[in-house]
């Protein structure tokens, strides 16, 4: 299922910067003999942020999983399909797993800083990364948390436990910690589901200017998020088997006003799931 | 601290649509008595074809309007600003069809001689325009206490109405062969009376705006 990729209205990036990013072509993923995804195809703009939405247990985590390999660490997990980054197969023996997960970061769905520093938090990426010398590390955190938004909230304390902060300013932290990095996607799995309403619209507004450099995918539960957020977003659903399949992809504003599948259609006005 | 920029970058987007609209209907509403009273039928033409774009215009921010309610749950004043535009531009499109109504008038009576020179027709237009510019002035602003004033200079269009009416009466009263043309005129005055009450909603929209509350304020006597 692939859309035209086109700026979308909520983008600033000029058009020709604007092209498939992630490749999805027909991909099944299995858990030992359990089918958790069906068929899934799909292109993902790089200028966009993408949500996934679907009911629980639809396959949307495990479809963002996909995109860094995460899924390789559970146990019987198996990929059948293909996935491209710039062109380039993700599930190729060849790949480089840790380069693959510096170019496509994940942020989790409960804030996860190590134990340390707010310093260290951030600079612990770019120094398992090969970066030297306090002098750049010093202008990397300051970059990555300036972009992050937290910047002005923490300057005063980057020797403080980042597990002091609150909760939003916690993952907030753990988004400077991916930038540190220069990642080109950044996955986000229900990143606001455990935070307060304000800390929430802070990081979704976050999301938006990040969306200028880099390309966002979100799977969340928050139907009301994915419409805030997103520029396309993928509806998802389980099959009687219980596989996860595609049922929708599209402009944001259109599958919120006028979506093409009923199934869609009961599911965001509440009508079945 | 803003928390929702993209959202509230997306809404004033909006208001300086609805600013945009305003000035296209200000721009009809004004040319098409100019184009009665110069004559000018290329310019009636003009306003007639015009109309087409305060549709277009009036039908991108309701898209606009739609996507927003949809997509970002506006609460409170937000909902109330978007709810106050939905109005707003139905009541500007009409006024631009007023002006379209004026236009196919003036080129009804092309080049028949004048019944009388105009003047108080091009003084409702005006205060009729005047009228809208403040009021958006007042949306933008929020300013309920200007839009309830202007809300009430409706009767100075009213009575101006009334003075064009009965000095047309007159003339067909005189000389029935002037019939026609003074009924032409009338229904151009009417179209000018209309518009500005159809100011007086929207101030009705800004005082709702600004205090939450749905209230008529100065019914117009027609």
């Amino acid at each position: 299922m692939n859309i035209n990729i086109t700026v979308p209205e909520n983008n600033t990036r000029p058009a020709e910067k604007c092209v498939t990013k992630l490749m999805v072509e027909q991909i099944n993923l299995y858990y030992g003999s359990f089918q958790a995804l069906r068929d899934i195809t799909l292109d993902i703009p790089s200028c966009a942020i993408t949500a996934i939405i679907g009911p629980s247990g639809c396959g949307k985590s495990s479809l963002l999983r996909l995109f860094n390999r995460m899924n390789d660490l559970i146990h019987g997990a198996r990929v059948e399909g293909n996935i491209e980054l710039d062109g380039i197969p993700v599930y190729d023996s060849k790949i480089d797993v840790v380069e693959l997960r510096k170019r496509v970061g994940m942020v989790f769905q409960k804030p996860n800083p190590f134990p340390m520093s707010v310093f260290e938090n951030v600079a612990y990426g770019p120094r398992r990364h090969g970066v030297k010398g306090r002098g750049r590390l010093d202008e990397i955190v300051e970059q990555s948390l300036h972009q992050a938004a937290l910047w002005d909230e923490v300057k005063d304390k980057l020797g403080q436990s980042g597990l002091a902060l609150s909760g939003g300013q916690q993952q907030r932290l753990c988004i400077a910690r991916v930038l540190a990095v220069e990642p080109e996607v950044i996955l986000m799995d229900e990143p606001c589901s455990a935070l307060d309403p304000v800390a929430t619209l802070r990081i979704e507004d976050l999301m938006r200017s990040l969306a200028e450099d880099y390309t966002i995918i979100i799977v969340t539960h928050n139907m009301q998020q994915a419409a805030r957020v997103s520029d396309t977003a993928a509806f998802m659903m389980m099959e009687p088997d219980r596989a996860g399949v595609l049922v929708e992809y599209g402009p944001t504003a259109q599958l919120f006003t006028n979506p093409r599948d009923k199934r869609t259609e009961d599911y965001i006005t509440g009508r079945f799931g | 601290m803003e928390t929702r920029t993209a959202f509230h970058k997306r809404l004033r987007e909006i208001q300086d649509d609805v600013l945009a609209l305003g000035s296209m209907v200000s721009k009809a509403t004004l040319r098409s008595v100019e184009a009665l009273k110069n004559r000018d039928l290329g310019l009636a033409r003009q306003v007639v074809a015009d109309d087409k774009k305060v549709n277009q215009k009036r039908f991108d921010i309701e898209e606009k309007c739609v996507q927003l309610i949809a997509t970002q749950q506006p609460m409170a004043s937000d909902l109330r600003i978007i709810v106050a535009v939905l109005n707003i531009i139905t009541e500007m499109e009409r006024i631009g069809d007023h002006a379209e109504g004026i236009a196919r008038i003036a080129i009804l009576i092309g080049d028949e001689p004048p019944l009388k020179p105009l003047i108080d027709i091009p003084r409702m237009a005006e205060q009729a325009v005047d009228m809208l510019r403040r009021t958006l002035d007042a949306f933008v602003n929020r300013d309920a206490a200007t839009a309830r004033k202007i809300s009430a200079e409706d009767d100075t269009v009213d009575q101006l109405y009334d003075q064009v009416f009965r000095e047309l009466l007159t003339f067909m009263a005189e000389d029935p062969r002037t019939i026609t043309r003074a009924t032409r005129l009338i229904w151009v005055a009417h179209n000018l009376e209309r518009s500005a009450d159809r100011v007086t909603n929207i101030c009705e929209r800004v005082v709702f705006v600004v205090t939450g509350k749905m209230e008529e304020i100065g019914a117009s006597k027609y």
